[in-house]
């Protein structure tokens, strides 16, 4: 219980790090790590989200009678979506229109829940924003890193978040792996990197 | 009973909070919502049609209403006069409706270009007619006075091949289109005086 600010901010990032170790939110972990810029942008919407709910959670969680948490999570946590949606639009309409329906689904997006009920209805603000950001930047890690390899193995490019570049990795004699930016490719890209985490933290 | 009394005063109020910042972050937001999808959907043909002007069309903008219909011009600035607008219409193509972008020089009434924005004609035939650049070059110069035809119906206009329902459509669009321009004529004259520079 004793845990200090970093390590609740620092569990996000190996620990708990959600679509590895949670193995939470898994839908658009899937879908949207076509490229890099795709999944890191999906990850700060998610991370946005998550460490505002989180704190509007652990703000009001003497407040919210625990038989309508739920509604007043999903309440909270739709408000914030909606936000990230009509900012999105209106800053980053390309992005916007690549992350389509999956801007609207992080509502239900177990981890923001999760985190919402296992977390911050029970701890205190400074806490819970900790959690909240260390969730959402290995959220946004994980998204990241998926997509590279994806990215680089399917199409043989890698997109820079935020920009228009876009870098070639290879020569022009490279056959992109399209199986890679397929949705089977997402599932078993996603077990083999849980495979080498698992591997990797084993002691 | 005061459990379900706090539920309900809760659960309300936090709604309530939610629809005011939802209301406020919309409005807040529409204009450069607008302006996005302005840009990203129609926004590469009106550039292409108003290459060289000095102002942006997108943010140059006015609205006509003609009877029911709202309908956007975009004002092109050139040596420093708006003498140019760039209207959105549309034709019956093969797969559906298809949108078009005409620029009119206002003082001559000729065709500055056209580009077709929005479509659901057959990739790889219809579609050309956004894609390949020979075929809205055409327009370019001609007088909105008289109907565009197709060759084979006896106009200028070569249709794309394989694609002469969408020719025709597009043809048809922007005669069509000649109509309301004229009529409103008038007013978009007055309009696009406020933006010369």
């Amino acid at each position: 219980m004793a845990k200090t600010i970093v390590q609740e901010f620092t569990k996000g990032l190996w620990e708990e790090i959600p679509p590895f170790r949670l193995v939470l939110g898994l839908c658009p972990v899937l879908a949207v790590t076509k490229t890099v810029a795709n999944g890191i942008g999906m990850g700060i919407a998610a991370t946005f989200v998550l460490v505002c709910s989180n704190i509007l959670v652990s703000a009001l969680r003497n407040i919210i009678p625990s038989k309508v948490r739920v509604p007043c999570f999903i309440i909270i946590i739709a408000t914030f979506v909606v936000v990230v949606e009509l900012v999105m639009q209106a800053v980053a309409y390309p992005l916007f229109l690549q992350l389509g329906i999956f801007i609207p689904l992080i509502v239900v997006n177990c981890i923001i829940l999760g985190r919402a009920e296992a977390f911050a209805s029970k701890n205190g603000v400074a806490a819970s924003t900790a959690d909240g950001l260390g969730i959402g930047v290995g959220f946004t890690i994980a998204l990241g890193a998926l997509a590279a390899i994806r990215e680089a193995f399917g199409a043989g490019t890698l997109s820079v978040p935020f920009s228009d570049t876009i870098v070639q990795l290879f020569g022009p004699s490279f056959k992109p792996f399209t199986f890679m930016v397929e949705a089977p490719g997402a599932f078993v890209c996603l077990g083999l990197m849980l495979g080498v985490m698992n591997l990797v933290g084993k002691k | 009973m005061r459990d379900i009394i706090r539920m309900i005063v809760v659960l309300a109020v936090l709604a309530a909070c939610s629809g005011g910042l939802l209301a406020a972050v919309k409005s807040g937001t529409a204009e450069k919502i607008e302006y996005q999808q302005l840009k990203f959907v129609k926004g590469p043909a009106i550039k292409e049609i108003m290459k060289g002007c000095s102002n942006d069309p997108i943010v140059d903008r006015f609205k006509i209403k003609d009877g029911e219909i709202e309908r956007g011009f975009y004002v092109g600035v050139f040596d420093g006069k708006a003498n140019a607008v760039a209207y959105e219409t549309s034709g019956k193509g093969f797969g559906g409706p298809v949108g078009i972008m005409v620029g009119v020089n206002i003082h001559t009434d000729k065709l500055l270009g056209i580009g077709v924005t929005t479509h659901s004609e057959t990739p790889g035939l219809g579609s050309r007619a956004k894609d390949d650049p020979s075929f809205g070059v055409q327009f370019k110069g001609m007088a909105m006075n008289k109907p565009f035809k197709v060759k084979t119906d006896g106009g200028e206009i070569d249709a794309v091949s394989g694609a002469t329902i969408t020719s025709k459509g597009v043809c048809a669009g922007i005669t069509q289109s000649a109509e309301f321009y004229k009529k409103l004529k008038p007013q978009i004259i007055e309009q696009a005086k406020a933006f010369a520079k």
